[in-house]
């Protein structure tokens, strides 16, 4: 099986620094926002390159949110920087209504999702916003899976008309995916070929997956690992091409079972080849503080996890 | 159009559109409505300063945004009058399959609306984006919003009122149509604001007031006035008194037809008090 190199570990939040300092240069039209979580956010270096066109808006995300649709109207694209809790929950109707609803242009870019954020605890580790925005209508909603696909999708939103949703996170996690990569909005990265059992993974849990699959070839189990990316729109041909094959389908992400990728995948399944299928994600809960790895390992979200999973959808084949 | 006469006709007619668009679909708010006839008609005839065409940069022109979406039938029939799309396309407010929905929106391409409103408290953080976007564009144009005065009572204002000041978002006039009245009752047995003027000021603001937001050369005078103290560093605030359902008796100085259409005697009351000048849709 094809194998992935992890060329050091990276927090995705910093790939995402990287592509606005980029786009700072190469768009004159983009600018930013961020809520008093500059640091958190790598957006340093875009606030000293381009100060003009940084906006400081202070602990105050709603007003944030729509200062950033009224941005476009002129033609700027917006990127707003906080964390992904309050980049969602906190300020749902403000996108509803104001961005989402009025079709604005405006990039919501999210770090410190899931558990992973640690040790703050669950007031600031949201699991419910991929299904929050993934409801609202016209919404694109982007999970990256590392450093250098995280950087691929900050350039890449900004050349696509459209209020997007850009989700990542705050731990240093495996680097594995190429540096000059493209990256297609709504397109799944076939990385492992498989013929036992799909796995289906997002955002921190694509490098959980590959070595799930790799201790399960290694058990004799063939694996085929599809990175998605873009949860919505969700690319059906690919998981349905694979499950074709396959039979069967692990979905995993760092989110609630509930209104997650796992339940995109089966809307697509139970339409079109229902199959069996397994969710590793967490289980209607809030979080609590502890290291990542430790949270990944209580609430299930890891390579061990993802492996028992597999194991029993191979059971209801 | 800056003949007082002509704003006046103007004014008469758009009041009647307002009670004919209401009492059709028995639904829509109509007190508010009525009671910023004058400030409407005002903006849109004569001071904007807007393109022939409509299209959504809004570029070179100034903006207008309205916060408190729910004034819709006023906003639709000073659009249409000022040419922005067919004046008998106001026959089709609330109905399916129309532009003219409940509240205003931008998702059914309607000429004139930037973005959409009905949830209450958002508008005022628009505006400043778009004044952003026109100081980063060298575009010398301004950006209008109103406001309801109940609707301050949302927390985002006092984010965006906060942040106007303190980012010096000198090109845009906020207007606050300080009639007094919400759904519940008036605003001082809701929840009282206390002194918007002081509270504004406290926040940075230059603060105008028109004492009397229903007489077209006060209105007129008054937002001229407001026109010149931009540019200064400060973001301007214009505190409009006006009388809930101004202009048909019955409805005046009450709550109560906040978001009541009138029956077919009340439309009756209401039109004789507003005889056609410019023509009924």
């Amino acid at each position: 099986m094809k194998t992935y190199t992890n060329k050091g570990n990276k927090d995705t939040r910093s790939g995402f620094g990287a592509g606005l300092t980029e786009l700072g240069n190469n768009n004159s039209e983009v600018v930013a926002l961020c809520a008093d979580l500059t640091g958190s956010l790598k957006m340093d270096e875009f606030q000293k390159q381009h100060p003009q066109r940084f906006f400081q808006v202070g602990i105050a995300e709603a007003n944030m949110m729509g200062i950033a649709a009224g941005l476009t109207i002129g033609g700027k694209i917006p990127f707003t920087g906080t964390f992904a809790n309050f980049s969602t929950g906190r300020v749902y109707d403000q996108i509803r209504q104001s961005i989402a609803y009025s079709g604005k242009n405006v990039k919501i870019c999210a770090s410190h999702a899931g558990v992973t954020l640690g040790e703050d605890g669950a007031t600031h580790q949201i699991l419910e916003d991929i299904g929050l925005m993934k409801m609202l209508p016209g919404m694109t909603v982007i999970n990256t899976c590392d450093f250098n696909q995280t950087k691929a999708a900050t350039l890449a939103i900004a050349e696509y008309h459209g209020p997007v949703y850009l989700r990542f996170g705050r731990p240093k996690v495996p680097n594995f995916t190429e540096e000059d990569q493209t990256f297609e909005i709504g397109k799944a990265v076939m990385l492992t070929e498989g013929t036992d059992v799909t796995i289906v993974a997002t955002g921190h849990l694509v490098w959980e997956a590959l070595e799930a699959a790799k201790s399960l070839d290694q058990a004799g189990i063939s694996a085929e690992v599809i990175n998605i990316h873009t949860i919505k729109p969700l690319d059906e041909t690919a998981i349905l091409d694979s499950v074709k094959k396959t039979k069967c389908v692990v979905t995993a992400e760092e989110h609630n079972y509930l209104g997650g990728l796992g339940e995109s995948v089966a809307r697509v399944l139970s339409k079109n080849n229902p199959v069996p299928q397994e969710f590793v994600a967490t289980n209607d809960t809030f979080g609590e503080s502890g290291t990542p790895e430790q949270l990944m390992d209580k609430y299930g979200l890891n390579s061990k996890a993802i492996q028992k999973a597999v194991k029993q959808v191979l059971n209801r084949k | 159009m800056s003949n007082i006469q002509e704003l006046e006709n103007l004014s008469v007619q758009v009041r009647r559109d307002i009670l004919r668009m209401v009492h059709k679909v028995n639904s829509g708010h109509p007190g508010g409505s009525l009671g910023c006839t004058e400030f409407f008609v005002t903006m849109f005839n004569s001071i904007l300063d807007m393109k022939d065409t409509f299209d959504m940069d809004g570029k070179d022109e100034d903006l207008f945004f309205l916060s408190n979406g729910h004034i819709s039938p006023v906003y639709y029939s000073v659009l249409a009058r000022a040419g922005y799309f067919p004046v008998e396309e106001l026959n089709t407010f609330r109905l399916i399959d129309s532009r003219l929905q409940g509240h205003p929106t931008t998702h059914e391409g309607l000429p004139g609306v930037r973005i959409a409103s009905g949830s209450l408290g958002q508008g005022m953080s628009v505006a400043i984006g778009s004044a952003l976007t026109k100081k980063l564009n060298n575009d010398n144009h301004l950006v209008f919003s109103l406001h309801g005065d109940g609707e301050l009572q949302e927390g985002q204002n006092w984010e965006a009122i906060m942040f106007a000041a303190g980012n010096k978002v000198d090109n845009l006039i906020a207007t606050i149509d300080l009639n007094g009245q919400q759904i519940d009752g008036a605003t001082d047995d809701v929840l009282p604001m206390g002194n918007l003027k002081a509270k504004f000021e406290a926040f940075g603001w230059m603060v105008l007031e028109i004492e009397n937001g229903n007489d077209l050369e006060s209105v007129l005078k008054g937002m001229n006035k407001a026109k010149s103290l931009t540019g200064n560093g400060q973001p301007v605030c214009v505190l409009l008194n006006t009388v809930m359902g101004h202009g048909v008796d019955f409805m005046m100085h009450t709550h109560a037809w906040h978001g009541k259409a009138p029956n077919d005697e009340q439309l009756e009351l209401g039109l004789s008090q507003n005889p056609e000048t410019l023509g009924d849709y």
